[in-house]
């Protein structure tokens, strides 16, 4: 039961939750049951089926509505007098500016990605409105408060950075079942069916410039005058096997490692076409593009099983088929998506044929959708303990009880007894670009680097703004905005095509760069530096930002330990990037944080603790835990068995 | 991998929280069968989350028809009072559970918690007692421990900010991963009376003083014969004069139960619908675990206060 003052405190609060998913559901359960009357919720996503194990608000009938909506409508139906607002829209949007942000006494986010935490971090800061945030993965969850001045903001500790993965690992030297994955997700797939013009590094052009000719080019389309079915087998034989024996011929390359195996169709596959043996004519009769199946097509049912070579060579050759006969309208415009049935059957089979002539163990479709969709594992009951805690916080922000602010995690092992942790909260990173007036450097070929690269690469990936102005002195160089007149697009668009030192008012090593964000009122200054050479590898942008860190999500080692005095070792709260429609993300950042050992411990056993104070910690416990920058989101994974 | 296969539906239902603990489990949960007396808030979530997870069946016990302090943290009733038409608690949650996963059977069982016989208990994988006396948590404890097969018998209690979750396994083998290898693993947990019954100058040290106050608390009502939760701020003297008694009988000094503590606990008995949401979920993942066989369970005793926001585990067994 809350106290007076809290209960006063909740019933004149107005608040605003975003996210209305996992966590979201649960959240607004929670607050509705808690006494808050005036709450506000943002969501831009419908339902779909594979929420409906966790997100309780939501029915199978609701599968296509808004997520927002339809958990107004179910928390109204058992607690009618509470009122809730609903947006079925991108909490990015102009609409919810800082002014509306403003209106609220507290944000709390039950946010999936990366991206609109960063946005609405910004803005509660330019708002000054406190802002509790939370993230699941599994059973590891945590709960941050975040208050201008007082505590650190979202942004203050480096964020993980989607992991990317060198490109020869993909195209020739694959020694992981995801890096096949990829290969056969962001190259082949897309090479198929997705956007001829995109660059694409399939082929990679060898070492003699010869036999890279246009043929090389030609072998993904489709001639006028052959099957479907010979030109699937034509592919199949063009990538896993002729261009596994380019690979064989640069005997560098294979000193070290597995030489791989080419594999053709003919070896694998009788000659005649495959027979259609499962029930083809069902997935006519219904519609949508989830029920043609390449597996439906051969009787295939269980996703959890690991298909032989020659399955899964069945299942590439016959999903071309379908993508090329059932869904010909989409050949040439598709980008992977977790939930296309077809796409996902296409890549688990490519990617398990590839891993196949490379030694790397196949994995089932169920796998394969998880790493392919980068899908986060998500429990029902992670998500509610961590709205419990969100409100709890929520309650202390409400009373402005900056004394009593933790942030919590919540554990899968114990730690010190602790399944559920609670820390004090950080002061602001002084250096922290979003909440300190810190200036970033940029180390840039400003000779050859156009402001476009700029733009995309720092201003809008690193930096996650959506509606920059960028301003170098008193000239404007770029601005986005719905409100300029044809002429200044014009002009920045000519500036976005120029190179750096080039540009009217010229960008050179010295210069001091203004970019800011007018919607989420943040500004920051960037101290340019030229260099002319990048490594490929490392520094891929061709630029590099520093004051601005990012981690990355593959160290290696996954498990940190907790405390001095603790034998075992735990995973703790980690680092993943969470795909759409899915609950979290949970950073855990490498500093030591002061344990809140309260006064609730005792010890019975001393018959010398007899004060009534606190008891004094007399054994050899230590009360600074060690929070590194964990990442065992990664290792998660292969929990699947 | 023993049983049938997930079928279809089940697989896209479930799928992320098969990514979390895997096919195998999965069916497990959904060949369990769960009862649970008592539908307070705490019950309530819990109930919602093994619903959503899966499990074969839940069964619901509480005879009592609805009143305002039933509603208060408990989501599973509609407040519109035309619809209460003489139903009990445990009548209305059930037709909310139902819609929540119609994969899952809910029904209800009338009867109390202490004439349950073995004939009846014994259907169970998984029994919850929640707001029963002491004698009725003893009572169906025991009648668990007797029966022919392994059942998982969980206590769960809310005040003001405060929750208390009991867990008895009995001898219970389970997996663990360690690093790669799964290892199999064993823990031997004592009744619910043997863990109340260890001397507390015998317990580990640092107890959570939750579980010293909760147990006078326990007691007060008993020998009151109030119902579970039924105190108020008048009490306050009572229960100080027990708490006092008890420490002196157990040679511990006073000191270690708080006072402020108590005055907490006795006012405020009623549910607080965030730590009810806390509770429920460590329940819901414990309940889990022990079906399902995988992973390290709590043992034996779990403590949530939102004052201090630890989530704390206690193991109180009977020394050797
Ligand atoms: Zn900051």
């Amino acid at each position: 039961m809350a106290s007076q003052q809290q209960l006063s405190a909740i019933k004149g609060a107005k608040v605003l939750m975003v996210g209305a998913g996992g966590i979201g559901c649960e959240l607004l359960k929670t607050l509705a049951l808690s006494g808050f009357q005036d709450i506000h919720i943002i969501d831009m996503d419908t339902i779909e089926v594979s929420n409906l194990n966790r997100q309780f608000l939501f029915r199978k009938s609701h599968v296509g509505l808004s997520k927002a909506k339809v958990a107004r409508d179910a928390v109204l139906r058992f607690r009618p007098n509470v009122s809730i607002t609903s947006y079925h829209a991108n909490v990015k949007n102009q609409e919810f500016n800082v002014d509306f942000f403003k209106q609220f006494s507290v944000v709390l986010n039950g946010l999936d990605n990366l991206d609109a935490r960063r946005h609405v971090n910004r803005l509660c800061l330019a708002a000054d409105v406190p802002l509790v945030e939370s993230g699941t993965t599994g059973f590891l969850g945590q709960v941050t408060v975040h208050v201008k001045g007082k505590t650190e903001c979202y942004e203050c500790q480096p964020k993980p950075a989607p992991k990317t993965y060198p490109v020869c690992t993909i195209t020739s030297t694959p020694s992981k079942f995801v890096h096949c994955i990829v290969w056969a997700k962001d190259l082949l797939f897309a090479k198929l069916f997705g956007d001829k013009n995109q660059e694409n590094d399939l082929n990679v052009r060898s070492s003699d410039p010869a036999s890279s000719s246009d043929h090389a080019e030609d072998i993904f389309e489709l001639n006028k005058d052959e099957t479907i079915e010979h030109y699937g087998r034509r592919v199949f034989d063009h990538v896993f096997g002729y261009n596994i024996e380019v690979a064989l011929s640069n005997e560098d390359t294979w000193k070290n490692r597995n030489k791989p195996r080419p594999i053709y169709s003919r070896d694998i596959l009788p000659d005649e076409p495959t027979k259609q043996n499962g029930n083809a004519d069902k997935n006519c009769a219904t519609d949508g593009q989830s029920l043609i199946s390449a597996m439906a097509s051969l009787g295939m049912k269980n996703p959890q099983e690991i298909w032989s070579l020659m399955e899964n060579s069945r299942i590439f050759i016959e999903a071309i088929k379908l993508f090329f006969t059932k869904r010909e309208k989409d050949v040439g415009n598709l980008a992977f998506d977790k939930d296309d049935q077809l796409a996902v059957e296409f890549v688990t089979a490519a990617a398990n044929i590839r891993a196949e002539s490379f030694g790397i163990p196949m994995h089932s479709l169920f796998e394969s959708k998880g790493i392919a969709g980068n899908i986060v594992h998500a429990v029902a009951t992670t998500n509610a303990i961590i709205a419990g805690l969100i409100v709890i916080e929520a309650i202390k922000v409400l009373q402005n009880d900056a004394n009593n602010y933790r942030m919590t995690y919540c554990l899968e092992h114990p730690s010190r007894k602790m399944l559920l942790m609670p820390v004090e909260p950080f002061e602001p990173n002084k250096s922290c670009y979003v909440c300190s007036e810190t200036p970033l450097s940029l180390e840039i070929n400003t000779h050859s680097a156009k402001l476009r690269d700029l733009v995309e690469k720092i201003v809008k990936a690193k930096l996650g703004m959506n509606f920059p102005l960028i301003m170098h002195g008193a000239a404007l160089l770029y601005e986005v905005g719905d409100d300029l007149d044809e002429d200044m697009v014009a002009n920045y668009n000519a500036n976005l095509e120029k190179v750096l030192s080039e540009l009217p008012s010229p960008v050179v090593s010295g210069t001091i760069l203004s970019v800011e964000d007018l919607q989420q009122e943040l500004s920051c200054n960037i101290n340019v530096k030229h260099r002319d050479e990048f490594d490929e590898e490392k520094e891929p942008d061709g630029m590099v930002l520093s004051g601005w860190q990012e981690t990355s999500l593959e160290k290696g080692d996954s498990s940190k330990t907790l405390g001095n005095g603790e034998s075992t070792s735990k995973t703790l709260p980690s680092t993943k990037d969470a795909d759409k429609n899915d609950d979290t993300d949970i950073v855990v950042s490498g500093r030591k944080r002061k344990l809140d050992e309260a006064s609730s411990a005792v010890d019975i056993s001393s018959e010398a603790n007899s004060s009534k104070k606190p008891e004094v910690l007399d054994d050899d416990d230590d009360d600074l835990v060690m929070l590194d920058d964990g990442d065992s989101a990664i290792n998660k994974k292969k929990r699947l068995q | 991998m023993d049983g049938e296969e997930l079928t279809e539906q089940e697989t896209q239902l479930y799928d992320r929280q098969i990514r979390v603990w895997g096919a195998d489990a999965q069916r497990r949960l959904s060949k369990a069968h769960v009862l649970v007396c008592g539908m307070k808030g705490a019950v309530a979530e819990f109930c919602k989350n093994i619903v959503l997870a899966g499990i074969g069946s839940l069964t619901l016990v509480d005879n009592r028809l609805v009143t305002e302090e039933a509603l208060s943290a408990n989501f599973l009733i509609p407040p519109d009072e035309g619809v209460f038409g003489g139903k009990t608690v445990a009548e209305l949650c059930c037709d909310s559970l139902k819609d929540f996963n119609p994969m899952v059977r809910v029904s209800v069982i009338k009867g109390e918690p202490s004439s349950f016989n073995e004939e009846f208990l014994k259907t169970f994988d998984v029994i919850v007692v929640s707001c029963c006396s002491l004698a009725e948590k003893k009572s169906v404890n025991e009648k668990c421990r007797k029966l022919p097969k392994r059942t998982s018998f969980y206590t769960v209690d809310c005040r003001d900010s405060c929750g208390e979750i009991f867990v008895d396994l009995q001898d219970y083998k389970y997996a663990k991963k360690k690093l790669d290898d799964t290892v199999e693993c064993q823990l031997s947990y004592p009744s619910f009376e043997e863990s109340i019954s260890v001397r507390w100058k015998a317990h580990p040290r640092k107890v959570s003083k939750l579980f010293y106050a909760l147990r006078v608390i326990e007691r007060f009502e008993e020998a009151e014969r109030r119902n579970p939760g039924e105190t108020s701020i008048s009490d306050l003297p009572g229960v100080l004069k027990l708490k006092k008694e008890m420490c002196e009988s157990q040679s511990v000094n006073e000191a270690h139960i708080p006072n402020a503590l108590l005055e907490r606990l006795v006012t405020n008995p009623t549910e607080f619908p965030p730590v009810c949401a806390v509770i429920g979920g460590i329940l819901g993942q414990e309940v889990i675990k022990a079906i399902s066989g995988k992973g390290d369970p709590l043992k034996n005793f779990f403590y949530f206060d939102a004052v201090d926001g630890k989530g704390i585990i206690e193991d109180i067994s009977s020394q050797p």
